[in-house]
């Protein structure tokens, strides 16, 4: 399969780049820093963790059930309001969302948790809808028709169908927050930002790759193993989409 | 056991009203297929999805065996009715055995019998149950989608069944395979069946009755051979063609013509093969190939055979005359 086999030479390209990046950080002395000041980078990494998992998690807690209710035929109608909301609010920056939720909730780590939860809301959200609104809807139809009650076709029909997409954005809003979370430091919410941002500013490339690769492996690794729950979750039957 | 009393459907459109379905009239026998027939936008469709309730009458009474389906409860009604769809429906989460027993599930029936009735069902459909059992949808053919989705409707064992152009989307070597295929499975099962088709020879060739439907109105309600022999107005004389005589002879078998000529002609002959040329029929093949052989018989005439090619009596083009209306000449004009 010629397809596989660009796949593989995409994916070798992307790990070079990454061991590059990492060969950057050794040359400038990321790793020696982190060797002098490993508490603080323990410390921060686990703050970033916090950030990311508590925000995501809410979201997810929020966005799934919205976009369940909203696909509900009673409120079909009004589904597009939803994601033309959704989609207007991807557009905003994400350094903007955290400086207009400053200006209203003032500095601090509930400030950072707030704005990357409402940053992480969208994507999920967005991928719920078109997950649920994607199923055939012959496959709803010959549920009703068999005499399933509202509630088990959606359990039973709607979420494991939609499973693929849902997930995909609760895995992609992550991975977008890990990244989104190392701004956190600039509203005083800690995390892995503080190295970068120190970094920056005392024109230290060595300790702004020491917050900087941390940030990158531990996306590449929440993704990785997001990935592999979604192959748990996700029906067999369903697995011909992604394989 | 199927009963429609001046059923009617009004959509709104804007602020004009649209009647899907215009004050039918029709009642269905039980252990009768009944083929909905007609243009899209006929309204077919709606009436059948009305008798499950998937879209509620505006006005008229359905009774389904003797009960008014507005007193009964629509999730359970449902349950009591085989549901089968063109595009299948299958569910794609699911595997073939879980396909399958979703009514029964849903119904509350224990293991064993479940997956007994899985096993009883695929051997009905000639489809191996250990084979299929644990294997998805996507992984199968459209036959064989289609033939879960009539074992699906059949698991637990309604006395109605409501198929929606079931063999619509197939290619016409499978559509006829699945078409005789479900005539053999309904000679054991004896469902009660509304069937929706757009198709006049599948009409002919499945239904025990046929209603044929325009713009919301019934045009015509009766045997194939009803309306091929007497189309009552120029719509369905026009929707059945005006090949309709020769689609009337596929109903009849040449056991069914020899015993009108039977009548006329008494005579006995010793060798009815030398006699017609060496041309010979099955006396249960359908009279459409009858035809087609006595057009090629140099004598014009055939010798019909029973199943252990013993010649018992013969037929000639001029025979087809005792079928009412049709013509000799007018046939073979028609099959040229």
């Amino acid at each position: 399969m010629p397809e596989k086999k660009w796949e593989n030479v995409v994916r070798a390209g992307l790990f070079l780049v990454i061991i590059s990046f990492i060969g950057w950080a050794y040359v400038a002395g990321s790793f020696r820093f982190i060797a002098d000041n490993p508490d603080e980078l323990i410390y921060l990494l686990g703050q970033h963790l916090k950030l990311v998992g508590l925000s995501s998690f809410l979201a997810v807690l929020v966005a799934v059930p919205l976009g369940i209710f909203i696909t509900r035929p009673r409120f079909k109608k009004f589904d597009w309001i939803v994601i033309n909301f959704a989609n207007v609010g991807q557009t905003v920056p994400s350094l903007a969302v955290l400086a207009l939720v400053m200006s209203y909730l003032g500095l601090g780590y509930k400030t950072a948790v707030f704005a990357l939860w409402f940053y992480s809301l969208l994507p999920i959200l967005r991928n719920t809808i078109a997950g649920i609104e994607s199923v055939n809807p012959s496959v709803i139809d010959a549920g009703k028709g068999m005499g399933m009650k509202p509630s088990q076709i959606l359990w039973k029909l709607e979420l494991p169908n939609a499973s693929y997409a849902i997930l995909a954005g609760i895995r992609t809003s992550t991975v977008i927050n890990i990244g989104t979370a190392a701004l956190a430091f600039l509203i005083g919410g800690g995390g892995l930002g503080d190295f970068i941002f120190t970094g920056i500013s005392l024109y230290d490339t060595g300790i702004m790759l020491a917050g900087a690769v941390p940030v990158t492996m531990l996306a590449i690794t929440i993704d990785f193993l997001l990935g592999k729950l979604e192959k748990r979750i996700i029906p067999k039957g369903l697995h011909w989409e992604s394989d | 056991m199927i009963q429609f009393n001046n059923v009617t459907k009004v959509y709104q459109s804007g602020d004009k009203e649209v009647k899907a379905v215009n004050r039918v009239n029709l009642s269905v026998e039980k252990g009768e297929i009944c083929v909905l027939i007609g243009p899209s936008g006929c309204g077919k469709t709606t009436l059948l999805r009305m008798v499950n309730r998937m879209i509620e009458a505006t006005e008229g009474l359905i009774e389904v065996n003797g009960e008014n389906i507005q007193s009964l409860d629509s999730i359970q009604l449902r349950r009591s009715i085989g549901y089968v769809i063109q595009q299948t429906g299958l569910f794609p989460n699911m595997t073939i055995e879980q396909n399958v027993s979703v009514v029964p599930r849903l119904l509350g029936w224990d293991r064993v019998k479940i997956q007994h009735r899985y096993n009883e069902l695929m051997d009905m459909m000639g489809l191996d149950p250990d084979e299929y059992r644990n294997r998805y949808p996507w992984e199968l053919s459209g036959g064989q989608q289609q033939r879960i989705g009539v074992a699906r409707a059949l698991a637990a064992d309604p006395p109605v069944m409501l198929m929606d152009e079931p063999f619509g989307a197939l290619d016409p070597v499978i559509r006829e395979h699945l078409q005789n295929e479900f005539l053999r499975i309904q000679k054991t099962v004896k469902k009660t069946i509304l069937f929706v088709s757009h198709d006049i020879d599948e009409a002919i060739r499945l239904g025990d009755a046929i209603a044929i439907f325009n713009a919301g109105e019934l045009m015509q309600y009766g045997t194939p051979n009803e309306i091929l022999s007497n189309p009552r107005n120029e719509f369905v004389s026009q929707f059945v063609g005006s090949d309709r005589t020769l689609k009337r002879l596929n109903l009849l078998t040449v056991d069914d013509l020899l015993q009108r000529v039977a009548a006329v002609r008494q005579k006995k002959q010793k060798s009815y093969k030398e006699a017609c040329g060496g041309s010979t029929v099955r006396r249960d093949s359908d009279l459409r190939n009858a035809l087609s052989v006595l057009l090629s018989s140099p004598t014009g005439a055939a010798a019909v055979v029973d199943e252990e090619g013993n010649a018992f009596g013969n037929i000639t083009i001029a025979d087809f005359e005792r079928l009412v209306e049709v013509h000799p000449a007018q046939l073979k004009s028609i099959v040229q």
